[in-house]
């Protein structure tokens, strides 16, 4: 028995019949077919599927689309504004912040709300502010460095 | 024109990652894509009595389901490409046959139409399982235990001895010997990404595609070529953008060649996507372990000989490299050391688990461990500090090529300049007076170094188990824009940026003009793959020489362009000249950029009356073809398969400082030092990148994480809950410095640093919490080092 669901995401509205069971990153993926978001464990602890639901960080992969019917979502593609880069994504680039970037969206969306609550947050801040997503490349320090940049770019 | 190599760029590849735009193998969607899902068993090692399908086959959504049966004498075995002398190999298929091996064994695949119903289907297929006594602890299965394959009449897979110079008689004249067990337990790579197969068949093409999350896309295509019987000139991977691989992505998988088979017989896109728990529990598995060494010692620190017996846990069966990589661990026990006696006895034991293979080092870090824990042994004996044990036993920097009693030939090195730099930067003797201050004061403060050396560039075919060579094709198109292509296979590594800094600064051209292709067979000349280190050292030398040959032909073509012969025309900065001081006259003259040429099938070129011509308008020039020397080959591309001489040999200090908290046994870093040397430095940023990635991995390995069976052979570790990896919070503020001792092994002079981090960290790390517990006598602790571990050892 299927389901209609009203979403905007990255400020389009969409209207769909979806299966109650359907998880949100399934909808954004498949139905929608923003694969900017991914998929690393679905046990929402490795955070590669990070978006934005109505301006907080949330793990699509355990949040059913159903959940989020009347939501605003932000995924990675709605990042770029007018063809520019937002802070968080030019300081990924500029610091290093990735590597073979599987994990990178999710991270680039949660370090959005880590500056979003904090304009300058220590380092430490930063590491708290991240436990939430893996990434096994970087080792995180570029990481880090990457959300100083924005931060700094930002507040300026 | 810049030079870029040396320089910190910012990657090429990453504006499409960070946007989200990039394609990943589950980001490829084709039309009537049919889903795969696997049922695996649920035990370690059991008798298939009997498979039911027909519920499954009745579920909505449901196309096929295959099982054993259906591709008994249809698919290949899953190969295995080392080829040691008397190892026994399983017959090994994509779906199990009788038997189930280890838990996660594939049994059978549901195809459906979508995912979910793939998923649903799963659970209605009936499997009958007897189960059987399981072996799970290597050196059980070395005494004995359940045989696993009964015709094999043990577990043994293989025993090896190497190593050179008498270790009975160097051990018995020494003044010490000190031997310990050390355990290197199981680890799981986990690639954020896990693997994942689409594949698709054309019947009237008799044409299959493959697209895997994959390291190795040749060597993929041969071998699924073999196991499916089809021409390998008919089948094609292409490696889209990969998740990353630390090696579980070096392999050929059952999966990658059921996808294919699976596709042939529906005619139909197929595609499977690894979940978490698959991936923990058939991908392969790295380290894996147990060993006991014994090191003598002169009473002034000297070195005397080094055995090692290791009782390597193969697993249920040998993926693609799996009894090789202890062989790797035989070959770096000399560690950075003068040792004029090491042998290495190697027991490779089938257990009832997930076969090993490469992680990230692959048989090296084990190797470091073992020399860098036995160092401190010896320090820890004979009372001296273990950064002057270390310094007592390296070779001196003009003692290089060094030959070690494992058989190698160490190609450079300085392994005492960069000891002295990270003193320096920690300031050692500062840090030992600090210590004894706090544990005056009851802190217990610890400081562990590793010395280490590795083996990367791998490497000269002879010692390869398929060919140590690379390859690489450079074309500069009518346009002149530069195609790369090499046959490397970088997942993140970054040598889209790399590549394209050197092929910029050798044939002066913007960096932006370069693109480098790789991972697509289709385009791609054949070539080896990304691991073991190798694809700078040895793919990139396979690009710089090609473009050395394409600039003999673009000099030769320039000279009859420019009408002088090809010795008086000079290059430099990318343009052509007569002579020096021609160039030098000319240099106001504006060079017409060929993108702004005007616009006909292709371009012409303008070449008239000029004495300098940039090499892109050669290019031009070469594919017009209207005007070229006598006998010269129309186009502007060149190809070369570089055959490396000798392995290149890394190598650094790191230095670790960690504080324990006496009430909780947590480990604090307070400081972390590390001076790598991996030789020149195309591209500083990215070395950075690898070593902190690697050190954290070594952090992970210490303390963190591993794979768990219990003793039914059930695997206790089989989601991210339960086997930990390091979060941002767990590790320390790396500070990171370098000496640049270059390679005489390729014009390049690169090493390679993919690895480093995995090799140096671990001994390190444990050496710094052994040495904080010291006052409790403890000269050794096996990893993860967890909080209980140490608090047990403080409230004894």
């Amino acid at each position: 028995m299927k389901k209609a669901i009203s979403i905007s995401v990255n400020g389009v509205s969409h209207q769909h019949e979806v299966e109650p069971r359907l998880l949100l990153v399934h909808y954004l993926r498949d139905v929608l077919g923003l694969t900017g978001t991914h998929i690393g464990c679905e046990t929402s602890l490795c955070g590669a599927c990070t978006i934005l639901v109505d301006g907080q960080a949330i793990k699509s992969c355990t949040m059913l689309a159903v959940q989020a019917d009347g939501s605003e979502i932000t995924t990675i593609e709605g990042l770029v504004q007018n063809g520019n880069l937002h802070p968080m994504q030019e300081g990924f680039w500029e610091r290093h912040g990735l590597q073979c970037g599987y994990c990178t969206p999710g991270m680039i969306m949660a370090a959005t709300q880590i500056i979003d609550r904090n304009a300058g947050p220590a380092r430490e801040e930063i590491r708290h502010g991240l436990e939430g997503n893996l990434c096994r490349c970087t080792g995180y320090q570029h990481i880090v460095e990457a959300v100083e940049y924005a931060a700094k770019k930002t507040s300026a | 024109m810049a030079n870029y190599v040396g320089q910190r760029i910012k990657r090429t590849e990453d504006p499409r990652l960070i946007k989200g735009l990039a394609h990943y193998v589950d980001d490829i969607r084709l039309p009537d894509t049919l889903h795969v899902a696997f049922v695996r068993s649920v035990y370690a090692h059991a008798r298939i009595g009997g498979i039911d399908t027909s519920e499954a086959l009745k579920a909505p959504g449901v196309v096929a389901v295959y099982t054993g049966k259906d591709i008994a004498d249809r698919i290949g075995p899953v190969p295995c490409a080392s080829a040691l002398p008397g190892l026994k190999v399983p017959d090994y298929r994509v779906l199990a046959q009788e038997k189930v091996y280890f838990v996660g064994h594939p049994i059978a695949a549901v195809v459906a139409r979508d995912a979910y119903a793939a998923r649903d289907a799963l659970d209605l297929v009936m499997v009958d399982y007897e189960d059987l006594p399981v072996v799970v602890d290597v050196e059980e299965a070395a005494k004995g235990g359940a045989i696993i394959y009964e015709s094999f009449g043990n577990n043994i897979a293989y025993k090896l001895t190497a190593g050179e110079g008498d270790i009975d008689a160097a051990l018995a004249a020494s003044d010490h010997v000190l031997k310990q067990r050390i355990v290197h337990q199981r680890l799981a790579p986990i690639a954020m990404e896990g693997r994942g197969v689409l594949a698709r068949y054309f019947p009237g093409e008799e044409e299959l595609t493959i697209w895997s999350s994959t390291q190795i896309p040749h060597l993929l295509r041969t071998q699924l070529a073999i196991m499916l019987d089809i021409p390998e000139n008919k089948l094609r991977v292409i490696t889209p953008e990969v998740g990353g691989g630390f090696g579980s992505k070096l392999n050929v998988y059952a999966e990658e060649a059921l996808l294919g088979w699976i596709s042939m017989q529906l005619a139909k896109p197929v595609k499977w996507i690894e979940g978490r728990r698959e991936n923990i529990q058939a991908t392969i598995h790295g380290r894996g372990q147990v060993g006991y060494v014994e090191i003598g010692c002169k009473k002034d620190g000297t070195i005397t000989g080094l055995r090692y017996n290791v009782f390597a846990d193969l697993g249920a069966y040998h993926q693609l490299l799996t009894p090789a990589i202890p062989t790797l661990t035989g070959l770096m026990l000399s560690g950075a050391y003068r040792i004029p006696a090491i042998q290495i006895n190697v027991t490779g034991c089938f257990t009832n688990k997930m076969a090993t293979d490469a992680y990230r080092g692959a048989g090296r870090p084990e190797a470091t461990y073992v020399v860098e824990r036995a160092m401190d042994l010896v320090a820890a004996e004979l009372r001296m500090d273990p950064a002057e044990v270390r310094r007592r036993n390296f070779p001196a920097a003009d003692e290089f090529p060094f030959h070690t009693a494992t058989g190698l030939d160490y190609d450079s090195g300085n392994y005492e300049a960069a000891l002295d730099k990270a003193q320096g930067i920690i300031d050692y003797a500062g840090l030992r007076a600090e210590q004894k201050k706090a544990r005056d004061e009851g802190r217990l403060l610890g400081i562990g170094i590793s010395t280490y050396v590795e083996i990367c560039a791998l490497g000269p075919s002879q010692a390869m188990p398929a060919g140590g060579w690379e390859s690489a094709t450079v074309r500069i198109e009518p346009t002149g824009k530069v195609t790369v292509m090499t046959g490397a296979s970088p997942h993140g590594q970054g040598q889209e940026t790399s590549f394209a800094q050197i092929a910029a600064d050798e044939l002066g051209v913007d960096l932006n003009d370069v693109t480098v292709i790789h991972g697509d067979t289709g385009i791609v000349q054949y070539g080896i793959g990304t691991f073991g280190s190798r694809a700078t050292a040895v793919g990139g030398t396979a690009m710089l020489i090609a473009i050395q040959k394409l600039k003999e032909k673009a000099n030769k073509i320039a000279a009859h362009l420019l009408k002088t012969d090809a010795s008086s025309v000079t290059f430099a900065e990318g343009c052509y000249s007569c002579a020096p001081a021609a160039a030098t006259a000319e240099a106001s003259e504006p060079v017409v950029p060929v993108g702004e040429a005007p616009a006909g099938a292709i371009p012409e070129p303008d070449t008239e009356g000029k004495s300098t011509l940039t090499i892109q308008e050669v290019a031009l020039a070469a594919h017009v073809a209207r005007d070229l020397p006598p006998d010269t080959e129309p186009g502007l591309s060149a190809t070369y398969f570089f055959e490396p001489k000798n392995f290149t040999f890394p190598f650094g200090t790191h230095i670790v400082v960690v504080e324990i908290d006496r009430e909780t046994g947590d480990v604090k870093f307070l400081r972390y030092v590390a001076v790598d040397d991996c030789g020149k430095v195309i591209n500083p940023m990215l070395v950075d990148g690898q070593l902190q990635g690697g050190i954290v991995q070594s952090i992970g390995q210490a303390l963190y994480e591993e794979v768990v069976y219990d003793e039914q052979g059930q695997l206790i570790t089989g989601s991210l809950m339960d086997y930990a990896l390091p979060r941002a919070t767990h590790v320390p503020w790396l500070e990171l410095a370098r000496t640049e001792t270059p390679s005489p092994v390729n014009p390049l002079g690169v090493k390679g640093v993919g690895e480093a981090g995995t090799i140096g960290a671990t001994p390190a790390i444990v050496g710094a919490i052994v040495d904080a517990l010291a006052p409790f006598g403890v000269k050794h602790l096996d990893m993860p080092i967890k909080p209980e571990a140490i608090w047990r050892i403080i409230s004894q």
